[in-house]
């Protein structure tokens, strides 16, 4: 307890009357109390992080003079369908025109990180693009970039040949939280082209065999 | 032999320090907190490892696990102005107080002929209007209405907030005023759904989305 005024001064003896010499000690408990409770209020209602955000750019509405877009390298498309996720690297090569390593088959991959899993396997085809990486910001670190030059570069870095761009496919049933799993293992894996599109008629048929 | 006296008297601490240090935290929490304004939905949103923080000048859409459309405006004076274009097109009266009200609110949901009657609910009650959202779909494209008018307010009231920054000196940059465009989707929304509400912002070309994630550790490897 805080200190209790007590009875101070005291007699001292016949001489004259003193003013009382009384300790002036107020009693802070009611007070002390008060502030605790304030203090315990605020620290269970404020919330000090606020939501982050995740960017992602779409691609452009396709409008019909626009010329046909050459076609990428190194694309890897993933399939979202349900909660399981798939994927095939390269373009598309349905039954009835196989390419050279026959036709295209879905494999299917996890969002863990052991075997078979999306960052693995990002992290393997993508090994140039997290090298380099590397090396630039290292040399931001060293201020020897600057932050846009920094920005640009790895732009630059994403676009390359040797660079894994992705497309990105749901069936009906993918939910959001897949989607941002993926998009965020891509982001992990320094991929800066990423395209959500739509399913075609024979990746459907892919699909359809896989359920 | 003398005993030994046990001191009399209450025994007391000084606690000057220790109510020193609670007032500075009170304080610290007080200046600090910042409330949240009551939201007609709840979202569990997926975490990310992504760091940027929620910019100011924000639209957001928002969807729940049921695919059910929600919007935000952050700016009052944007929201005004998209309000009154909306009640214009859609030919709705809203009284003047209603309209004031609407412009200090947050995230809302209701087609334009339920607007009324959800603005006279009282705000506590609104989170439990009985409402299937803001339509989206192509038939009836509310949403890509409120969009198109928040996206010009929006794009005015951050213009006028660049100039004002400009003029009290510094070098702002015009792209920290112009607005964002946020996605809030629950973990469990279709992304079939969220497809819907991209392909109206897409429609009006505004193709950078950002998705509201929660924080995530980044893995190390």
């Amino acid at each position: 307890m805080a200190q209790i005024a007590e009875s101070g001064g005291g007699d001292h003896g016949k001489g004259k009357k003193r003013a009382k010499k009384g300790s002036t000690h107020v009693d802070m408990t009611p007070m002390v109390d008060l502030a605790f409770l304030l203090l315990t209020f605020f620290v269970l209602t404020s919330t000090f992080s606020k939501p982050k955000v995740m960017p992602l750019a779409y691609p452009a509405k396709p409008k019909i003079t626009d010329p046909v877009p050459p076609k990428a390298n190194n694309v890897t498309t993933f399939v979202l369908a349900g909660d399981k996720v798939y994927y095939y690297r390269g373009e598309f090569y349905p039954k009835s025109r196989p390419g050279a390593n026959g036709p295209t088959e879905l494999t299917e991959a996890n969002f863990g990180s052991g075997e078979n899993s999306v960052r693995k396997l990002l992290a393997s085809w993508n090994e140039y693009v997290i090298k380099n990486k590397v090396v630039l910001d290292k040399k931001l670190d060293k201020k020897q970039i600057s932050d846009s030059i920094y920005d640009a570069k790895l732009n630059d870095l994403t676009v390359e040949r040797e660079a894994v761009k992705v497309l990105i496919k749901t069936d009906d049933k993918a939910l959001c939280k897949s989607f941002i799993d993926l998009v965020d293992e891509l982001k992990i894996a320094s991929i800066g082209v990423i395209a959500p599109t739509d399913l075609t008629a024979g990746e459907k048929e892919l699909l359809k065999a896989k359920n | 032999m003398p005993k030994i006296k046990m001191p009399k008297g209450t025994p007391s601490i000084d606690m000057t320090p220790m109510v020193d240090l609670a007032f500075l935290l009170v304080t610290f929490f007080m200046l600090t907190a910042s409330f949240r304004n009551a939201e007609p939905v709840t979202v569990e949103t997926p975490s990310s490892i992504s760091d940027k923080i929620i910019p100011e000048n924000i639209l957001m859409v928002t969807l729940d696990k049921d695919g059910r459309v929600f919007f935000n405006l952050s700016d009052a004076e944007a929201r005004k102005e998209m309000l009154n274009n909306m009640l214009q097109k859609y030919k709705i009266g809203l009284s003047e107080e209603k309209i004031e009200e609407f412009s200090f609110m947050s995230t809302f949901g209701c087609t334009m002929q339920e607007l009324p009657a959800y603005m006279n609910t009282e705000a506590a009650k609104r989170a439990s209007f009985p409402t299937q959202g803001i339509p989206s779909d192509s038939t009836k494209n509310e949403l890509l209405d409120w969009l198109s008018f928040a996206a010009t307010a929006a794009g005015n009231t951050g213009r006028t907030a660049f100039e004002e920054a400009k003029l009290k000196g510094g070098e702002p940059k015009m792209e920290e005023f112009k607005p964002k465009f946020i996605l809030r989707v629950d973990s469990k929304t279709l992304y079939k759904d969220a497809q819907v509400v991209i392909d109206v912002f897409r429609d009006l070309n505004l193709n950078n989305l950002n998705f509201v994630t929660s924080a995530e550790a980044i893995p190390v490897n």
